[in-house]
């Protein structure tokens, strides 16, 4: 018993003295500031910022290649604490959420041919531009869902995307990955938005869409602030400019204007 | 005869016998024909022609200034109504055309029989050939001057004819053998001479004797050209099968072509279209097509104007039976399923293919059993369960490393599998993100 106990013990002890003497010497020299960094960081790695994960990004912040802000999916709490360790002074960024510029469900937007192949927006749309009659419309097959590493979109009842607002951290994953184009960040403060991501003219998009917006110009013309810009037929609402007072929302013909936030 | 192939393939029921033999009718002139300026791979081409203008049949009406790429010509005298984005074959929307016919069915300039095609130097023949807006009509529609132009550095040695017509109810190629053995000859020897070639050879399936026999009976002059009778498997007609089974060669994965290893396939249908043009001097305007199916009443074999509405052609071939399953251009293995019937024929058109409904039921795709049953079957000897996995999970690098480039599309995968898994599709999303890819780096660099 009491060899056994020498013995293991001893062996113990000589082990752990090697490996003590083995991390003094092999000892990899990191950065605190990486460390830090990379320990405030969400950790989904996503790649919004463009660089191989968070530990990537970690590396490019505390090397001055990249701004703390850079980071997508950071909120302004996780950036100054970024602004902290680094000792730098970080001006406050207001945090982008996803929206989905289509209102086209299966119920508003007519179906070219009945479709029966692979699971995935990005197979759909290479049979014949997809199923949908408008061109530009959300295919509702999920690439987006798939794409989100925060789990912040789901397909709702009427087969379009939904946005979790408080879970959606701005990065751009889905956008990505949506074939159609039709998910765009809008900073969070901003009151309307207009879903629609049709090119076409009007009398083609009354055709194929319901909720499809014709291009009237009637909200921009009734905008007392110019904040709405038309280009190639798609209106959009500048958030600098827009004071939120709903008149577009209530003149447009379509009512397809909406409000973009709860909050 | 020892009939030739390749590894690989499946046995789809062939059911020809729905249009075989029937003689190639031409149908009454359309009254509109819907002419889009896609009708081949490679550039699009630009309006020559405004609205309001009169046009005869063969004038031009559209070309573009790319090397690849194909003029389109009016396939009736009348005037031009329309230019406006209109349904076409692929799916989209494309440019189109339209023309009213005024009923006279004028030629621009009449076609004269009586010129020596042989005579003419190879350039004079890749020029003649490119005006005339010859593509391939098996169905990729690749316009033919440009497989005639190979550059110096490859050697051709052989030419082959592909007159096998492998995808199952489709008779046209099978009809136009029939009726036209000796100017499909011609055709061939004018190809031969635009690429120096001394060697011909015409493919055909074993299950047209007649076919081979009226080719044999054609070339008996010409000793430079040989007919090969062919196994029965699809894809035999696909260009590498092709290639293995007559010249037993392998074309090296893409980038490489046919040209590789020295040979130039042309569908029958395609020299017989460079023989008229050459010879009499009329562009592509018209084309044989299959219309079959058991959805439709009377299969036909027809000389179809480019232009004219599949719904047309369908109303003189006696209707529809019944309730339509599916509408395809093209053959049930390749071909591109319809949501319309008015979508004009072009000239990548060899069918028209309707099923009644019953008959391509709605399938739903379960998950991959392991079977291997599509290894077997894969021409191009690749792993289609593999491979549709990684384009599903997006894993490009890895579908690139195990050649998912190499993939011909043909279907013989899906055909065989019995989870019934969308392998094609998955795998032709996974090659255009590859391709998207690729042309961003190059951008980028």
């Amino acid at each position: 018993m009491l060899a056994a106990v020498i013995s293991l013990g001893g062996l113990a002890f000589i082990l752990a003295l090697g490996l003590g003497v083995a991390s003094k010497i092999f000892a990899v020299e990191t950065d605190p500031t990486v460390e830090a960094i990379a320990e405030v960081l969400p950790g989904a790695n996503c790649g919004g910022c463009g660089y191989a994960g968070c530990a990537g990004f970690a590396e490019a912040v505390a090397s001055g290649q990249t701004a703390p802000t850079e980071c997508k999916a950071a909120g302004s709490d996780i950036v100054a604490q970024m602004a902290q360790i680094l000792g730098v002074k970080i001006e406050e960024t207001e945090k982008k959420v996803v929206k989905i510029f289509c209102q086209g469900s299966s119920d508003n937007c007519k179906s070219k041919f009945l479709y029966e192949g692979v699971f995935d927006c990005r197979a759909a749309v290479l049979l014949g531009g997809g199923y949908k009659a408008c061109p530009y419309s959300c295919l509702g097959y999920g690439s987006c869902v798939k794409a989100c590493p925060f789990g912040a979109i789901e397909i709702g009842p009427k087969g379009l995307p939904i946005v979790d607002e408080q879970k959606c951290t701005g990065c751009g994953s889905c956008i990505r990955q949506c074939p159609r184009g039709i998910l765009r960040l809008l900073p969070i403060s901003q009151k309307y938005y207009i879903p629609c991501s049709s090119k076409d003219k009007g009398k083609a998009v009354r055709q194929v869409c319901q909720t499809g917006c014709l291009a009237c110009k009637l909200c921009l013309k009734k905008c007392p602030n110019q904040a709405i810009t038309i280009e190639n037929n798609q209106p959009r609402i500048d958030a600098q400019k827009c004071s939120g007072c709903g008149v577009c929302a209530e003149k447009c013909p379509k009512k397809i204007i909406q409000l973009a936030s709860n909050g | 005869m020892k009939l030739k192939t390749f590894l690989g393939g499946i046995h789809p029921p062939g059911n020809k016998r729905l249009s075989e033999g029937k003689r190639i009718e031409a149908i009454p002139l359309p009254q509109k024909v819907y002419i889009p300026l896609v009708q081949h791979i490679g550039a699009p081409c630009e309006a020559k022609v405004e609205i309001g203008q009169k046009v005869k049949k063969g004038e031009l009406l559209a070309d573009s200034q790319a090397f690849v790429s194909a003029p389109v010509h009016a396939s009736l005298s009348g005037s031009v109504i329309e230019i406006k984005n209109y349904p076409h074959a692929g799916g989209n929307q494309v440019k189109t055309i339209i023309i009213e016919s005024d009923g006279l069915d004028e030629w621009v300039k009449e076609p004269q029989n009586g010129q020596n095609p042989l005579k003419l130097s190879p350039d004079e023949i890749k020029q003649k050939i490119r005006q005339a807006g010859i593509v391939g009509l098996g169905g990729a529609a690749f316009p033919s001057h440009v497989k005639l132009s190979p550059p110096k550095e490859k050697k051709i040695d052989a030419v082959i004819l592909n007159g096998v017509e492998c995808e199952p109810y489709l008779t046209a190629d099978h009809q136009l053998m029939m009726e036209k053995p000796a100017d499909i000859v011609k055709g061939l020897q004018i190809i031969m001479r635009a690429l120096g070639v001394k060697q011909g050879y015409i493919g055909i399936e074993a299950n047209k004797p007649d076919a081979v026999q009226a080719m044999q009976e054609a070339t008996k002059e010409d000793s430079h050209i040989e007919v090969v009778g062919l196994k029965v498997k699809y894809p035999q007609g696909a260009e590498k099968q092709l290639i293995k089974a007559v010249l037993d060669r392998e074309v090296p994965p893409p980038p490489g072509l046919p040209m590789d290893v020295g040979a130039v396939i042309q569908n029958v249908g395609t020299a017989y279209a460079i023989y008229e043009a050459l010879s009499s001097g009329k562009p592509l305007i018209e084309r044989v097509v299959t219309i079959t199916g058991k959805g439709i009443k009377k299969p036909k074999n027809l000389s179809l104007r480019i232009g004219t509405l599949f719904s047309e052609v369908i109303d003189y071939c006696g209707g529809l039976t019944g309730e339509v399953g599916k509408i395809l251009m093209g053959g049930p293995m390749m071909g591109l399923a319809q949501y319309t019937t008015q979508v004009p024929v072009i000239k990548g058109t060899s069918g028209i293919l309707i099923l009644p409904k019953g008959e391509s039921p709605p399938t739903k795709a379960g998950r991959c059993i392991n079977c291997g049953m599509c290894v077997r079957a894969c021409p191009m000897k690749l792993i289609p369960s593999i491979l549709g996995t990684y384009c599903e999970r997006d894993l490009l690098d890895e579908a690139e490393e195990a050649q998912v480039l190499n993939c011909i599309e043909c279907g013989s995968c899906v055909y065989v599998c019995p989870a019934k898994r969308h392998l094609v599709q998955i795998i032709k999303y996974g090659k255009s993100a590859i391709l998207a890819k690729k042309r961003e780096q190059k951008n980028k660099s």
